[in-house]
């Protein structure tokens, strides 16, 4: 009697076993992934996109250890080597492979034309050492302070992109300036997403006259000429004002236009998502509008501007570039890319001193690795098709 | 429709008012006025500085009214033509936008021409043909063009042409055929230089139209209506072309209006780089010194350009695709 009952529970406990497995088993034959599981898988397709990926993460990480990759600080200047040439740091000699090294520069003075003449000097190597720790100090993010140096040289100076007209390294400046100018269009976005989201989403969602009103205040936005605005705005800007405070001033200048486009998205999106059941089930059960907007309008619409926002990002670095070129931008001693490439604004520069564009090489990588990424998540935004 | 275009046109005349308003904003906001920077950059150059003129030019432009004098002074000629004074070259706007306004049309419509020569074809390409090497070509070099700074791209043309071919690329034609008649020479020279900006400002909007072009084919491509005709036997390329080209290519059109102001704002660091008898670097020296009834003209006129341009494109965007309806 007891064995029965025993049997009934084991047969139980295996009728409840089986089930268990079927159940299993149907969750991995239908395994549900999230949103941004389809979004990654569709993603990972896109191999420009992951390219620029790793691209991106390679710069903001220099950017942020600018200090210890470059051998100078960005404003010193060596007053006796101006407009160098770039150095090539060389693995081989007349002997085979040897570890590395620099050629030697001596500088003379041209006696008619008193213009510095620089050869490079085959005879002097000078060896290149790594994890140098030179006298040059700085800051780790005001951290604590530190001399070691990713590589140095001993006696003399090297200059991977060369030096600029007052001697200064351009290496060093370049990536230093990765700092201001990757993330002025990461300090605008924020802005612009918070304004975007804040007009779209009350546009999409209210309707009506309000969203009339909106609505003609973006078109207005998209239709006054972008680097007017800028330079009238630029300009407006007192000269006393601090790096930091042009920096920001920029940004906001920059962000005034971008704004637009993410509040269109927005609401195009909203109106769709707006009249879908799960949004009336909402309303039927009495959720507020703000909590309809913020839980269930706003995360659907997510992916479509985490899109735009990369996209949005690329404009807003080239837009530093063009108002350092017009003048307008941020003013030295800052150091962004901007403010580098002003110097390479005549053909004269292209053919005396191709370095100069080096920075604008960086600019273009920059912002190619920005739009395909973000071309990577406009095809992988809408997964479900 | 007529009713449409008749309201439309309507409501633009509250609009342009204040369209007059923003721009005369913008061109008041940097500090001081035209007599500070032409003063200042006298002093610079080490010239005397004429107290007297600057007092009689002053005097004679009303710069010492108060802004909405001034504004007013502005906008009372425009129902005669008159758009103000240019205050460097002492003659009205009116003739310097006269003088530069065919160029600047004329290079922007060729620049909007090749764009879209180029890119609508790619766009179905790349849709069509969706992660094959082909599409990561266009798509490399499409979003290259983007990324290019256009004053950096601009230099490096100019440099090619002085090095290798030993041509002076800046200006629209050599300094000599300025104010003579069009001739043969003339135009050929012309057609010699005029490539330069159409490359640099299109290679610039290039990937953006491929990339819409590419999306809405995408979406179309993966249509039931799609599927139905293939199914029916129509060709491949029919269905390409007949079928989800046509839809796919309506979006570009709305975007016209947008490309319109580009005209004078997009062209305006090309402009000034190659030296281009267009509105862009007129607005620029406008702006820096101030020259306040100049750049606040131009400006205006670009607003004005796209609300035109938006007009327009409604307008198109009916014509082609016959389920829109304006009533």
């Amino acid at each position: 009697m007891s064995e029965e009952i025993n049997d009934g529970n084991k047969m139980k406990k295996k009728a409840a076993e089986d089930i268990e497995d079927t159940e299993i088993t149907v969750q991995e034959q239908f395994q549900a992934r999230s949103h941004w599981q389809l979004m990654w898988l569709e993603f990972k397709n896109h191999r420009l996109a992951l390219g620029g990926i790793v691209v991106l993460l390679v710069m903001y990480l220099s950017a942020i250890f600018a200090g210890f990759l470059t051998p100078y600080n960005p404003n010193e200047r060596f007053a006796q080597y101006q407009n160098i040439a770039p150095q090539m740091i060389r693995v081989t000699d007349e002997d085979g492979f040897r570890s590395p090294y620099v050629y030697g520069v001596t500088g003379e003075r041209d006696p008619r034309t008193l213009a510095m003449v620089y050869t490079i000097d085959e005879d002097v190597k000078k060896p290149v050492e790594f994890f140098y720790r030179g006298e040059d100090t700085y800051e780790f993010w005001g951290l604590f302070e530190t001399d070691l140096k990713l590589f140095g040289i001993e006696d003399g100076h090297i200059f991977l992109f060369g030096t600029d007209g007052l001697g200064r390294d351009v290496f060093s400046r370049t990536i230093h300036g990765a700092r201001l100018s990757l993330t002025i269009g990461l300090v605008g976005i924020v802005i612009s997403v918070v304004l975007g989201l804040f007009f779209g989403g009350i546009s999409g969602y209210m309707g009506g006259v309000t969203d009339n009103i909106i609505q003609r205040l973006v078109e207005f936005t998209l239709a006054i000429p972008k680097i007017p605005l800028w330079m009238g705005l630029g300009a407006a800007l007192p000269d006393e004002w601090s790096v930091i405070q042009v920096y920001f001033a920029i940004v906001v200048i920059l962000s005034l236009t971008g704004w637009v486009t993410m509040a269109r998205v927005v609401r195009g999106q909203i109106l769709s998502i707006r009249e879908q059941d799960f949004v009336k089930a909402a309303r039927a059960a009495g959720a507020s509008s703000r909590r309809i907007i913020t839980r269930h309008l706003l995360p659907n619409c997510m992916s479509y501007i985490l899109v735009n926002l990369t996209l949005a990002i690329p404009g807003m670095i080239l837009g530093e570039t063009a108002l350092s070129f017009l003048g307008l931008g941020l003013r030295p001693p800052a150091v962004s890319w901007g403010v580098l490439l002003q110097q390479a604004q005549n053909v004269r520069a292209v053919a005396e001193y191709p370095w100069y564009f080096i920075p604008g090489i960086f600019v273009i990588v920059a912002v190619l690795a920005f739009n395909f990424v973000g071309d990577g998540l406009r095809d992988a935004a809408d997964p479900y098709h | 429709m007529v009713n449409y275009i008749i309201r439309r046109t309507l409501i633009m005349i509250p609009m342009i008012v204040f369209i007059t308003i923003v721009s005369f904003l913008i061109i008041t906001l940097p500090p001081g006025s035209y007599i500070d920077t032409y003063l200042a950059s006298l002093q610079r150059m080490g010239g005397q500085v004429e107290q007297e003129r600057a007092e009689a030019i002053k005097a004679r432009y009303g710069l010492d009214d108060p802004v909405y004098v001034q504004y007013w002074n502005w906008v009372r000629g425009f129902p005669y033509g008159r758009l103000g004074m240019v205050f460097s070259e002492d003659r009205p706007v009116i003739d310097v936008i006269a003088e530069r306004l065919p160029y600047t049309v004329l290079i922007s419509s060729l620049t909007l021409l090749f764009t879209w020569i180029f890119a609508i074809p790619i766009g179905i390409y790349s849709a069509v043909k969706q992660y094959s090497a082909g599409d990561y070509l266009f798509t490399f070099f499409g979003f290259l063009g983007v990324s290019i700074p256009n004053f950096l791209l601009a230099l490096v043309i100019m440099f090619m042409g002085l090095r290798y071919f030993g041509v002076n690329l800046s200006g629209l034609m050599p300094a000599r055929y300025m104010g003579e008649p069009w001739n043969l020479e003339k135009i050929m020279q012309v057609a010699q230089r005029i490539w330069v900006p159409i490359i640099v400002v299109g290679t610039a909007g290039m990937a953006g139209l491929i990339r819409v072009m590419r999306g809405e084919m995408l979406d179309q491509l993966r249509q039931p209506y799609i599927q139905m005709a293939r199914s029916k036997g129509v060709s491949e390329i029919k269905v390409i072309i007949k079928y989800a080209a046509r839809i796919a290519i309506n979006p570009l059109i709305s975007t016209i209006g947008w490309l319109l102001p580009q005209l004078i704002s997009g062209g305006m660091i090309a402009g000034i780089v190659l030296g281009l008898p267009t509105l862009g670097p007129k607005l620029y020296d406008a702006l820096m010194i101030q020259d306040m009834y100049l750049a606040g003209s131009i400006i205006m006129i670009s607003i004005i350009l796209v609300l035109v341009g938006t007009l327009l494109s409604d307008i198109l965007l009916a014509i082609v695709d016959p389920r829109i309806r304006y009533d």
